[in-house]
Order: C-alpha cells, then sequence, then structure tokens
C-alpha cells in the first residue's frame, strides 16, 4: 500500500510541474471553464424565468422536474465537481491507454510491477481541471443553504460518500470504454458519445421524461453520478437511495477490474 | 495556373480523393455523429419542461425544431482548425503551400466529403427519431428544404472561416487551438443549439443577434422545422458575415505565410 502511495505522489508530482511550462494553456482553459459554468447557468435560467420578460408573481416561480433554481444549482454543482475530476484525472489517463496500445507500449507498462490499472489510471493529472472542481465545490456550497439544506455532520458524510459513489461510477464508465480499445484501437471516440451523454446530468433525473429517466437510472447511471449525491447534499436522501448508490459503486468497480483482466488475455501487443 | 484554368477536374480529384480517404474512417464519423445527441437531450428537458410549453411551438414544433438542429449541427461540424494545427506541426504544410493551390481548398474538400460521409449515418438517426416519435414527422416544403439548405451552407461556411481565422493564428503561436476551445463556449450557448433563441429574454436575444452564433444554428433550424422565420435578415446577416470573414482570413494567411519558416528549420 505505501508503494502505491509513493508512487502517486510521484506521478502526480511530475504532472504538476509538467503542466506548468504551459502557463498560457492554463490561464485560457481557466477562461473557457469559467465561460462553460456561466453559460451553464444561463441555459438553465431559461428553464425558470419565462421568456416575455414577465417577472415575479407567485405562479412565475417555475420549477424543472420538481426542483428549485437553488436545489437544480447544486445539482449543476456536483456536475462540475464530475466534469472537473473528468478533466482533472480521468481524461488525460484514460485517453493514454489508446495510444499505448496502438504504439505497443502497453508491454512496458504490464512488466512493471504494480497493478497495471492502477498504473494507466493514475500516471499523471491535468491541474486545469482542478479549478474546476473547485468552481464546483464553491457553487454547492453557495446554493445548498439556500435551498434549505441543513449541513450537519452526519448529512455531509452522507453527501461525501454520495459523490464519492459517483466518482466509482464515472472512473467506471470511463475505464470499461478506454480497456475496450484493446479491440478497436480506434474507439476513443466513442468516449465523446459518453461525454454527450453523461451532459444529461446536468439537470435532475426527474426532469426528463419517465422512459428516459429509466434509462438513466439503470443503463446509464447519469441519476447516481449527479442527482443522488444532490439529494444527500440537500438531506433528502432515503437510505434505500444510499444503498442503491453504494451496490452501483461496487458493482461498476467490480466489472471495470474483470473487464481489464478479461481484456488482457486478448492483448497481442502491436504489429503481430 | 492550374486552378485557374481547369477548377472543375481540380474539384472533382480533391473531393474524390478526399471522400476515398473519409471513407476509411466511417467508424468514427459515425462515433462522431452519435455525438452529437445534445439537441436530443434538450428536447427531452424541453418538451417535460411548463417553461417548453411556454414557447408557444406546440409539441410537434419543439420535436422539428431540435431534430433540425441536430441536422444543422452535423452538416456544418468543422474542424480545420485541429487539421491545420496537425499539419503545421508535423511539416505537411511546407508541401501543400509549394502547390499552386490554396491550402484552404484542400481543408475544405475535406470538410465536404467528411458531410457526406456522414450523411448516411445522420439518416439513420433520424429515422430512429420518427421511429421513436412518430407524431413529429414531417415532409419540409420543398422550396423550404431547399432554403434551408442554402442556409445550412452559409452557416457551414461562417463556421469554417472563423475557424480559419483561428487556424491562421497558428502561424504565431504552435497551440491556436486552444483559442478554439474559447470561440465553442459562445457558439455553444447562443447558437440556439440548446434552447431555441425565442427562449431567451429579450434584451439577451438582441445581443445574440449581433454575434454570427444564433445564424449557425437557430436560423437553418428554424428553417428547416418549418418555423417562421424572417427569411431577408437571416440570409443577410449570413451573407454579411461571410463578406466580413473572408477579406480578414485571406489577408490573415497572407501575412502568416510571410512568417512561416517550416517546422523543425
Amino acid at each position: 500500500m505505501g508503494r502505491y502511495w509513493l508512487t502517486l505522489r510521484r506521478f502526480w508530482g511530475t504532472a504538476l510541474a509538467g503542466q506548468l511550462e504551459y502557463q498560457l494553456n492554463v490561464l485560457i482553459d481557466l477562461l473557457a471553464m469559467a465561460a462553460n459554468l456561466a453559460g451553464s447557468l444561463f441555459i438553465l435560467s431559461l428553464f425558470f424565468i419565462p421568456a416575455d420578460g414577465s417577472a415575479a408573481g407567485a405562479d412565475a416561480v417555475r420549477r424543472l422536474g420538481g426542483w428549485s433554481w437553488e436545489e437544480a444549482l447544486v445539482v449543476q454543482g456536483v456536475y462540475t465537481l464530475l466534469d472537473g475530476a473528468a478533466s482533472t484525472w480521468l481524461r488525460p489517463n484514460l485517453g493514454a491507454i489508446v495510444t499505448h496500445v496502438r504504439e505497443g507500449t502497453l508491454d512496458f507498462v504490464l512488466l512493471k510491477p504494480i497493478d497495471s490499472q492502477f498504473w494507466l489510471s493514475s500516471r499523471t493529472l491535468a491541474p486545469a481541471g482542478l479549478s474546476e472542481m473547485a468552481l464546483g465545490v464553491g457553487l454547492i456550497l453557495w446554493a445548498a443553504p439556500r435551498a434549505g439544506a441543513q449541513l450537519q455532520p452526519v448529512a455531509l458524510a452522507v453527501a461525501a460518500l454520495m459523490l464519492l459513489a459517483g466518482l466509482v461510477i464515472l472512473y467506471s464508465l470511463w475505464f470499461l470504454l478506454a480497456a475496450s480499445s484493446i479491440w478497436f484501437v480506434k474507439t476513443w471516440n466513442a468516449t465523446e458519445v459518453l461525454r454527450a451523454a453523461l451532459t444529461a446530468g446536468r439537470f435532475p433525473v426527474s426532469a426528463y421524461p419517465p422512459g428516459l429517466r429509466l434509462l438513466l437510472t439503470l443503463v446509464l447511471p447519469v441519476a447516481f453520478l449527479t442527482t443522488v449525491p444532490a439529494e444527500a447534499i440537500l438531506g433528502r436522501a432515503t437510505p434505500t437511495l444510499v444503498g442503491a448508490a453504494l451496490v452501483m459503486a461496487l458493482v461498476s468497480f467490480s466489472l471495470s477490474r474483470a473487464f481489464w483482466r478479461f481484456a488482457l488475455r486478448y492483448y497481442t501487443s502491436a504489429s503481430s | 495556373m492550374l486552378s485557374r484554368r481547369r477548377p472543375w477536374a481540380v474539384a472533382r480529384a480533391l473531393l474524390g480523393n478526399q471522400y476515398a480517404l473519409m471513407l476509411e474512417y466511417r467508424a468514427e464519423i459515425a462515433l462522431w455523429a452519435l455525438s452529437g445527441s445534445l439537441p436530443f437531450i434538450m428536447l427531452a428537458l424541453w418538451s417535460e419542461a411548463p417553461a417548453g410549453a411556454a414557447l408557444g411551438l406546440g409539441p410537434e414544433g419543439l420535436d422539428r425544431y431540435f431534430l433540425s438542429a441536430f441536422l444543422v449541427r452535423q452538416f456544418s461540424v468543422v474542424w480545420v482548425v485541429f487539421a491545420f494545427e496537425e499539419d503545421a506541426l508535423l511539416g505537411r504544410l511546407s508541401p501543400y503551400l509549394l502547390q499552386p493551390l490554396h491550402p484552404l481548398w484542400r481543408y475544405l474538400a475535406a470538410h465536404l466529403a467528411e458531410q457526406l460521409t456522414r450523411l448516411p449515418f445522420a439518416a439513420a438517426i433520424v429515422a430512429v427519431f420518427f421511429a421513436v416519435n412518430p407524431a413529429a414527422f414531417w415532409l419540409p416544403h420543398p422550396g423550404r428544404f431547399v432554403l434551408a439548405w442554402m442556409a445550412t451552407l452559409l452557416a457551414f461556411g461562417i463556421a469554417f472561416l472563423l475557424q480559419s481565422l483561428i487556424a491562421a493564428l497558428c502561424f504565431w503561436s504552435e497551440k491556436a487551438s486552444a483559442l478554439e476551445r474559447l470561440l465553442f463556449v459562445p457558439f455553444l450557448f447562443f447558437s440556439g443549439l440548446l434552447a431555441p433563441l425565442a427562449a431567451f429574454p429579450p434584451a439577451v436575444r438582441a445581443a445574440a443577434l449581433w454575434t454570427p452564433f444564433p445564424y449557425l444554428i437557430d436560423f437553418p433550424a428554424r428553417l428547416l422545422a418549418g418555423l417562421p422565420v424572417p427569411l431577408a435578415a437571416g440570409f443577410g446577416a449570413q451573407l454579411a458575415w461571410i463578406a466580413l470573414l473572408l477579406p480578414l482570413v485571406l489577408l490573415l494567411w497572407r501575412a502568416g505565410v510571410r512568417r512561416y519558416t517550416a517546422m523543425g528549420a
């Protein structure tokens, strides 16, 4: 375990040092990220403000799938946090798997005396996404008290647990796709499809039509990524929901590990 | 000059060549087509939300708008800056510059060929959409369809010129594609891909109409969906943006080529 911890520190230290070489890029990333969040909030607000500008009035208070503006902002914050985690951690690492398979450098990874899934999943870090994670946390902290959440220790612990479960599910989804590049070297574009589909998590899952809601809960578990953690932050998570999220996280992580073992049996290195 | 003497032969050779190349990548292009599914997610939201009903398009109008937005996006996707940056970094640009043909023609042909490859996948997605949602089916009036097609072509032209402008900056900075990410943000939110412009508050809508973005998705999509749309103003704005961007791109390109010193020199 200590060996893994030390390796992780070395990996991320060098990644940080490497990225800080490109300061202008970091700045542009920051700007794009902030503008992106502002745009998302604008689109979200369209569901709450009537288009003809007739503001105020009791019946002008709109809801999105039963969620108020502040509550929907919490969902948006959780999405931003997870998206930041994806661009900090998942995209740079799992994107490299395709290159390893194509160029045959996966051989070197497999020969190292360390778990190959761990190595591939934690080799590098893109610090530009860290600020997006900070923005997400900021948004949650701003919106949650206004939506009536009582931030008690127990509720906070449950919320943290649900966020962790969401992160594990997200990781497993990405890793499953990335591991499939052992067979189909060119499927990296499939992650773009995944990314587009995950955008559905910007909004509470109850805002979608019933059929799609089921799809987003069971097939592509977007509901567990953002809606469930948001419910937990707002103190509305039932034990059933928490249990379901934990089971989902456990199942998807085991699946990703089993799938990686299975995929490696078919790995025949480059140019055979 | 070859390009002036036999433009038709050059165009045919370029397009045929690029089409053959793109067919090699049809699996990727199918995935790209699928990854444009964002309008469908937004359609699901808008059709459920009370704010969607308040737009006054009716349920079919909303379905048709977002399906049209998806189609317009499919046939106006531009990636010239990424192709150009790679060519410039790897030094492939040098032989292109020696040919008696502006390199932008080559990229233009590649884009048109890619759209042709995309056509069957986009058609399949449309077929699935109507199978799931038969009430939304409609056949646009032929005249409208031609107009919508022209508007989409012009939208593609504006997007292509905008990105070529950034691509030309690659002559000065090796990482100009990072700027493309900045351009993509206002496109995403003001083009009408996520919400019809009719849903915007009046002040924001008025401001957005001064940018090129609504003419990239909202205007052609409304035309295709058969919704009321100011024809003359829309086409006028599209042509005005092209008239503004084209000389800028050519000027910047000429200045850039003068600075160009092939990579690795």
